[in-house]
């Protein structure tokens, strides 16, 4: 990876008073950008406004955005997970499995969850207990977790599941508020007080910035670290049954492709691919935008494929701005 | 002696592929025979020319992801150049497949040399917005074998001396990769680079322009094996070798390449690859099931990181044992 201090770093005179620092924040480009596709979606669609349309369009990255919290903490801290989507292939076929045993809803929940928490364990253990390099490893395990579904599923399809599942990924919890949704709007939460209000979310930052001095301050960093895998296994492991109950079916190939687009959820709420900062509220935001985006295209009939060079765009173009912008600044300056 | 042999990484290679080959041939013989083998390597051609340039990224300390849908694009435009003008030369048509890989390299390099932005972001937006062009470019639709001429398919079949010319052009990239690693300021550049970019800087090299022409020649081999697979397969569609990125980097992994970067070797690469290509080769022989190959190069490439680590780890002085040790 590409190391960030080739340059050396400029520390101002003085701090910037909040206010200041709020408006130039990572935050207000994404609340004006989340703005413009919001107002330009309404104008270019008239079914955009509508609560149900809307509630729909929170389907598009609920799922993804439970696993790209837990998946922030884990680049935050300087790692990375790319199996989240393996890890839902296979959560999602050991709870198809059950379902052919006769497995009703409460165990299948506990199957999916464990799975994955079992997988984000490997990972962890892999990472943190042999020292090996995260990228590598859970490239490894994308193969070997995806490949596990392969092996049980073949190009079959598990289906039958319980209609009470089904209000997982299909339930309201009140008038138009999906059941995901809410659980995504408390996951934000919960990561949010995680992540800015407690001490592990300080020891978090630590390791990302510099692990060795984080050791020396006495963070316990293989133990965050592996924690931090156990969450996203676990976020992958809840995905999974969302998505599941929300198909009511299980391919091998469910889900193919989603790590990277969590990771781009996660960088394009600006946290730091190399480590050490973003926020929360960043990755909230960036998850609202994505959704807009694919549901506002959707709605004007733009292809999938359409869309997701349009995340691509974004990615790039989000990072590369504020350099260009900053870089313009110095030449004016000087 | 034997003790040095055990630490070369590539010979430790060549002994698992030669365990594998051999586990095989206990049952099935015909599958260690002269010719298989040879087409086993012929199976495997596209995938050493890619990992060969997958290698010199890694060893910059970047990461091509993009290179499975460089593959894919310039092999549609290839395919469509050939359906749009059967009388364009073939070579003609690897030439401007090359070209069209190497200037999307040329886009990821400058956006990682210019703008610093971390490779893996630019490759991970590029690779969904090149695959996306070929959609933008054909409205989805596929180029089928009788769209292409027959010179176009068949080349990559033609036999030269009992090879087949894809052989042939992957021992061709073999050969040119090892010169320009061991025999140009390019190649010691990019271990340089990839061991210790400060110092590197210190000497003299541009760490960003060194970056930059690694994914030039990504681009360009990714544009080559575009032709390659497209004319191999006789069909192009927006999807051909999704998910290859993965393979690319488990034979680099697999191959002893340090993802940290600066360590690796050519020949490294293409065991690496060889070693994907027996196992994929060999399992249909062996009747398992093809499903299960993504779990076995998935426990491959563990076992070979948790293998090279093991051999990085021992160079140099460790301090502070304990501590690390947490």
């Amino acid at each position: 990876m590409a190391d960030a201090q080739l340059s050396p770093r400029n520390i101002p005179d003085r701090l910037e008073t909040g206010g200041a620092r709020l408006i130039k924040s990572w935050e207000a480009l994404l609340i004006v950008v989340a703005t413009v596709i919001f107002l330009g979606n309404s104008f270019a669609s008239p079914y955009f406004l509508d609560p149900w349309n809307l509630s729909d369009a929170t389907f598009n990255f609920t799922e993804k955005a439970m696993i790209a919290f837990a998946m922030a903490l884990v680049i935050i801290s300087g790692e990375i997970d790319l199996s989240v989507a393996s890890i839902i292939a296979l959560a999602s076929t050991a709870m198809g499995y059950a379902v052919q045993l006769g497995v009703d809803t409460p165990a299948l929940v506990a199957i999916g969850l464990s799975v994955g928490l079992a997988c984000g364990a490997i990972n962890g253990l892999l990472i943190t207990g042999l020292g090996l390099p995260s990228i590598v490893v859970t490239i490894g395990t994308m193969s070997l977790f995806r490949g596990l579904s392969f092996i049980i599923l073949g190009d079959q399809a598990f289906t039958g599941y319980p209609e009470s599942f089904a209000w997982f990924g299909q339930g309201y919890v009140w008038w138009v508020f999906s059941f995901e949704f809410t659980l995504f709007v408390l996951l934000a939460i919960a990561y949010g007080v995680l992540l800015h209000k407690t001490n592990f979310g300080r020891a978090v930052y630590a390791i990302g910035n510099n692990q060795t001095a984080a050791l020396f301050s006495g963070v316990r960093v293989a133990r965050v670290k592996f924690t931090l895998f156990l969450l996203t296994g676990m976020m992958a492991g809840l995905a999974s049954i969302c998505l599941t109950s929300r198909l009511g079916s299980t391919r091998p190939s469910i889900a193919l492709g989603w790590e990277l687009e969590v990771v781009t959820m996660v960088v394009l709420g600006g946290v730091n691919i190399l480590g050490g900062s973003g926020t929360i509220p960043g990755v909230v935001l960036a998850a609202l935008i994505m959704g807009m985006v694919t549901f506002g295209f959707g709605l004007l009939n733009v292809p999938g494929i359409v869309m997701s060079i349009f995340i691509g765009l974004l990615l790039i173009s989000v990072i590369a701005l504020p350099i260009l912008w900053r870089r313009a600044r110095r030449r004016l300056a000087h | 002696m034997i003790a040095k042999l055990l630490k070369n990484r590539e010979m430790l290679l060549v002994g698992a592929i030669a365990v594998l080959l051999a586990l095989i041939a206990l049952r099935f013989p015909a599958f260690v025979g002269p010719s298989n083998l040879a087409r086993v390597y012929n199976d495997t051609s596209i995938l050493i020319i890619l990992g060969l340039g997958q290698m010199a990224v890694i060893l910059t300390r970047c990461i091509d992801l993009s290179m499975a849908a460089n593959l894919a694009l310039c092999g549609m435009v290839a395919a469509m150049l050939n359906a749009a003008f059967p009388g364009l030369p073939i070579p003609l048509i690897i030439l401007a497949a090359m070209a069209l890989g190497g200037l999307l390299g040329i886009v990821n390099g400058a956006l990682v040399w210019k703008l610093d932005i971390p490779p893996i972001v630019v490759t991970l937006g590029t690779l969904t917005i090149y695959r996306g062009l070929i959609f933008l470019l054909t409205d989805g639709k596929w180029i089928n074998a009788h769209e292409m001429s027959d010179a176009f398919k068949a080349l990559p079949r033609l036999d030269l001396a009992g090879f087949p010319v894809l052989s042939w052009l992957s021992l061709l990239m073999i050969a040119v990769m090892l010169l320009v690693m061991s025999r140009t300021p390019l190649g010691r550049a990019f271990y340089a680079v990839g061991g210790n970019p400060h110092a590197a800087i210190y000497t003299g090299i541009d760490v960003g322009r060194t970056r930059f022409f690694a994914y030039c020649l990504s681009g360009a081999l990714a544009g080559l094996s575009g032709y390659l697979w497209v004319s191999r397969y006789a069909v192009a569609y927006v999807d051909i070798a999704a998910g290859f990125e993965l393979d690319i980097i488990a034979a680099c992994v697999i191959g002893g390449i340090s993802i940290a970067g600066g360590i690796g070797s050519v020949a490294g690469a293409v065991l690496g690859a060889l070693f994907l290509g027996v196992i994929k080769n060999a399992l249909p022989v062996i009747n398992i099931s093809p499903f299960a190959q993504m779990a076995i190069s998935g426990t491959v490439i563990i076992i070979a990181v948790a293998v090279n680590a093991r051999a990085e780890r021992r160079k140099g002085r460790v301090i502070l044992k304990k501590a690390e040790a947490v």
